[in-house]
């Protein structure tokens, strides 16, 4: 007797075929959404034949682009149109798979609709804001990074802002004192390193809460750092532990030159291309290799990993550890790669913003990145909204990525896969 | 020549318990061994030793005659042993061959995964041994029967000879044991070896070439299958003379108690899990719902009793109309209830034996006069309920948590059966429990159905829910595919219909 039973199977696979069809239908609603927006908002409040004048070389480039000049109504009603198309064909048949990258496309249109709007009669500097972002976008990235590593291995990090701020202080001590940056990067990444290994023992030894591990991380970090800083660092006397020093900017030959591009992506110092790299290298990593197997498999379900052999403590704890060292080399960032120097509590909320972005970015490398990226541009233009005529305070656009971020944990974009034994200590029978 | 597994003398010691004492067993190559025994008799903790994920106090462990010290499942693996965990070991969102090779990976360049390869030989051990997997899917596609079938091809894959399977048949529908068993004789014509651990007797006398029962961590006996009979196999495990028969009255049926109409619930996730369905259960009978697990019957007896909302359709508790009351409201009208999690949903595991009685009393007098609850009675009432349901605890104060499976529930059979009730809805009311628990619930069940209570049994258990009911209903992806009279119902045609096939002979009838 040969009969196919399929049950359970069915029973989910229909439950899924409901929320998908929802999803496709709250996506095709976002695109057309968007459509009409632009259509009643930014259409309506342009003065007709007014033209957007976007510069396309930052300042202090070596290359020269011509401005890129053309109608704003014009733009923005191809704009609008190519939005309405896409939900339209979302709502009625769906995009399927591709349906996460049409959203950012979109979003990506949105964006250069309000840009559009916002420069018309007047000029914004497109390649200097998105210089900027992709500046802004690495301690976000590097810190999503961070997140990935731990949580993927099964263990919660909110303390990346602490092991961040740790990296960011020692980093700046021992580069001042061996006058050598790269002894500093060193320093910071152990540092972190050594965070993480608290972490660590916490929550995989002594199977503490991870939320608390991490608070407790966050707390004393801001504690120590601060204080030491206005002990030291902040007086006078203590000025050379202070003065770190700067990683310069590197052209790179050839790329660098591309019109537009070249400027934006390959004129920066070496945090920005240890960003791609290391997003592309933690892709290859945790997707294509035995140790990322490992690792994913712990954080899905370290019962079955460890009934194959696997020793799950071990593999938690070198996730761990590499994300504290990720956190402390984005700690770096802020002191070598950006100021210069050590203020308390420099990181500003930024390992929390990374940890936003690693949810954004569905627990992906790459995803992360877009995500990093995208906060990095609205952090941008928040800078540069008071150059633009705007009717809206530049603290506003600042809100939009937290926005965006408390939606897509609502689920509304679709809920993304958290590693099924992310946050739960494992008990060895 | 020596056979492929002998444990000698294995004794395990707990704190406060003997778990093994001084068991051995001999496992010849080529059969299927079956380990029969009770909860708590020591069967797993057996196979935990076997697998290396206990260590012996005292005994060793022979592998084709060769004494082997096995520490861990690492050290199980080489030594050809492999282990079907009753709870998959299986990571849903990755593939079958990702899951296989977990642990034995196949690489390249030193470390980089080789999917390719690793797939071709999943292919082939699916293809050798007729397993019908492909080795691309991901897990969480997958029924369950293949998954089953998974978690056997990763112990091939480990060229594993001797093969653990932990009660591999109790997520399974009747003709997806059929296939199992199929699968294990090829298993066995290939010259693997099986033990094969259980409490159904059935189906240890259907498949096991050899069977040893195992109580109290001992070993009771070894007899042949093909000369013991059920009866002989209870006596052995229990210990005394049971009855595997339960006698119930005619019945004499009344009015209708509960009555569901085109109720629709959905799951946590926003799929339909109960869908439309419709049923009425009448005071005196037992109406049986049977179904494989995960077709909606969690949801339906949550929606009854007032803990997921219904989003379509009316429940009626005679006459009045429940749907959308709370709990309480229901608890309050006449309804008890038996939840699938005891541990979960049936007791607070901390709070003692005594409050855990009057979970759903405890505002009411006597136990609280409005703002105090008054202890004395509560505790009285506990000792009364503990002796007069003869829940086995050193004490009233013992929390909930130390008591053993069946003397859980016992405390919730006891806390919902001590107050006058009309209805009751039993989910899972024996899952985890040894035989003689089993008796004791089933015989409560019946006792308040001749009472005159309507009973709205829940289970996966065939056998329970054939002889208890009155009337069984089927219930296939969310909806009752069928109503059969208990006394005509076949196993196979229940079987069939669990699996959603539907003859000719029983369309559904309400």
């Amino acid at each position: 007797m040969t009969i196919s039973i399929d049950t359970t199977h069915a029973a989910t696979s229909k439950g899924m075929r409901a929320r998908e069809r929802r999803r496709r239908l709250i996506m095709g609603g976002i695109f057309l959404g968007a459509a009409l927006f632009i259509w009643f908002v930014f259409v309506a409040n342009i003065t007709p034949g007014a033209v957007t004048r976007f510069l396309m070389n930052p300042g202090g480039a070596s290359t020269e682009t011509a401005d890129w000049v053309f109608s704003s109504g014009f733009a923005l009603n191809a704009i609008a149109g190519v939005l309405a198309l896409l939900g339209v064909f979302q709502v009625v048949r769906g995009f399927g798979k591709l349906t996460n990258g049409i959203l950012a496309a979109v979003a990506i249109l949105f964006l250069f609709g309000f840009l559009t709007w916002a420069t018309s009669g007047g000029q914004t500097n497109l390649a200097g804001l998105l210089r900027v972002m992709v500046v802004r976008a690495v301690p976000l990235t590097l810190g999503a990074l961070s997140g990935i590593l731990c949580e993927r291995s099964g263990v919660v990090n909110i303390g990346i802002e602490g092991m961040m701020l740790t990296g960011a202080f020692v980093s700046t001590v021992f580069a001042s004192l061996s006058d050598n940056l790269w002894i500093g990067m060193l320093s910071g990444i152990i540092a972190g390193g050594v965070m993480g290994l608290i972490h660590a023992v916490l929550s995989i030894k002594y199977k503490i809460n991870q939320i608390i591990s991490g608070t407790v991380i966050n707390i004393f970090a801001t504690g120590i750092t601060s204080y030491l800083s206005s002990k030291f660092l902040q007086k006078t006397a203590y000025q050379f532990l202070n003065e770190p020093g700067m990683f310069p900017q590197v052209e790179i030959p050839i790329l660098s030159k591309i019109p537009f591009i070249g400027p934006i992506l390959f004129h920066h110092n070496i945090y920005v291309y240890a960003m791609i790299i290391l997003v592309f290298f933690l892709t290859f990593m945790l997707f294509k290799t035995r140790w990322g197997l490992r690792v994913r498999a712990v954080g899905e379900h370290p019962k079955a990993a460890d009934t194959l052999g696997i020793n799950v403590f071990k593999t938690r704890y070198m996730a761990v550890i590499l994300g504290g060292m990720m956190a402390g080399f984005a700690g770096t960032y802020f002191t070598l790669g950006s100021s210069g120097r050590f203020d308390e509590v420099m990181t500003a909320g930024r390992g929390f913003i990374g940890l936003a972005a690693m949810i954004f970015g569905n627990y992906n490398p790459i995803g992360s990145m877009g995500a990093g990226l995208l906060f990095g541009f609205f952090d941008s233009l928040s800078v540069k909204a008071s150059l633009l005529q705007v009717p809206l305070p530049s603290e506003f656009l600042g809100m939009v990525p937290y926005l965006a971020t408390i939606i897509v944990l609502a689920g509304v974009v679709g809920k993304g896969h958290i590693p099924a034994a992310d946050g739960e200590p494992y008990e060895k029978e | 020549m020596a056979p492929v597994l002998e444990l000698r003398g294995i004794t395990k010691r707990f704190p406060g318990v003997l778990a093994n004492d001084h068991i051995n067993l001999t496992v010849e190559k080529g059969e299927i061994h079956a380990l029969l025994g009770e909860n708590g008799a020591g069967k797993t903790t057996l196979m935990n030793i076997l697998y290396g994920l206990y260590h012996p106090d005292e005994g060793e462990i022979l592998v084709n005659g060769n004494i082997t010290a096995i520490k861990s499942p690492i050290d199980a693996i080489k030594a050809g042993i492999g282990m079907v965990h009753q709870h998959f070991m299986l990571v849903p969102v990755f593939t079958v061959t990702e899951n296989v090779m977990l642990g034995e990976e196949f690489t390249k360049y030193g470390g980089v995964l080789d999917r390719a390869k690793a797939a071709q030989k999943v292919q082939e051990i699916s293809d050798k041994y007729n397993l019908n997997i492909d080795p691309n899917a991901f897990i969480k596609d997958m029924p369950v029967g293949l998954q089953q079938r998974v978690e056997i091809i990763k112990l091939l894959f480990r060229e594993a000879n001797i093969l653990i399977m932990d009660e591999p048949t109790a997520v399974l529908t009747p003709q997806e044991v059929i296939e199992l068993f199929k699968i294990m004789q090829t298993l066995i014509d290939q010259g693997k070896s099986i033990i094969f651990i259980t409490h159904k007797l059935g189906e240890v006398l259907e498949s096991a070439k050899k069977i040893t029962v195992i109580r109290g961590g001992k070993v009771v006996g070894s007899t042949d299958p093909k000369t013991a009979t059920m009866n002989e196999l209870a006596n052995m495990m229990v210990g005394r003379e049971v009855s595997l028969e339960v006698d119930k009255e005619i019945q004499k049926t009344g009015e209708i108690v509960l009555e569901v109409r085109d109720l629709k619930v959905l799951d946590p996730r926003g799929g339909v899990a109960v869908d439309e369905i419709n049923f009425e259960v009448r005071a005196g009978e037992v109406l049986g719902i049977a179904g494989v697990q995960g077709n909606g019957q969690t949801e339906l007896v949550r929606s009854l009793t007032g803990l997921l909302p219904a989003i379509d359709g009316t429940v009626l508790l005679s006459g009045q109309d429940i749907t959308h009351s709370n709990p309480r409201q229901i608890t309050e009208l006449g309804t008890a209830h038996i939840p699938e999690d005891r541990q979960k949903d049936g007791l607070v595991l901390g709070l003692p034996i005594s409050d855990n009685l009057v979970l759903n009393t405890y505002y009411l007098k006597p136990y609280s006069n409005g703002i105090w609850l008054d202890q004395k009675v509560i505790i009285e009432t506990g000792e009364k309920l503990v002796k007069s349901f003869d829940i086995r605890t050193p004490s009233v104060f013992t929390p909930a948590s130390s008591l053993s499976g069946g003397n859980q529930q016992k405390i919730i059979v006891a806390r919902e059966f001590s107050r006058p009730i009309k209805l009751l809805i039993a989910s899972q009311p024996t899952r985890g429990l040894d035989v003689g628990s089993i008796e004791y619930i089933h015989n409560r069940l019946l006792a308040k159905r001749d009472e005159g209570c309507a009973v709205l049994l829940v289970s996966t258990e065939l056998d329970e829910v054939m002889q208890l009911s009155d009337r069984i209903a089927v219930l296939y992806r969310g909806k009752i595919i069928s109503i059969l009279d208990a006394k005509t119902a076949s196993k196979e045609q229940l079987g069939l219909l669990m699996a959603g096939i539907i003859g000719e002979t029983e369309k559904v009838s309400r």
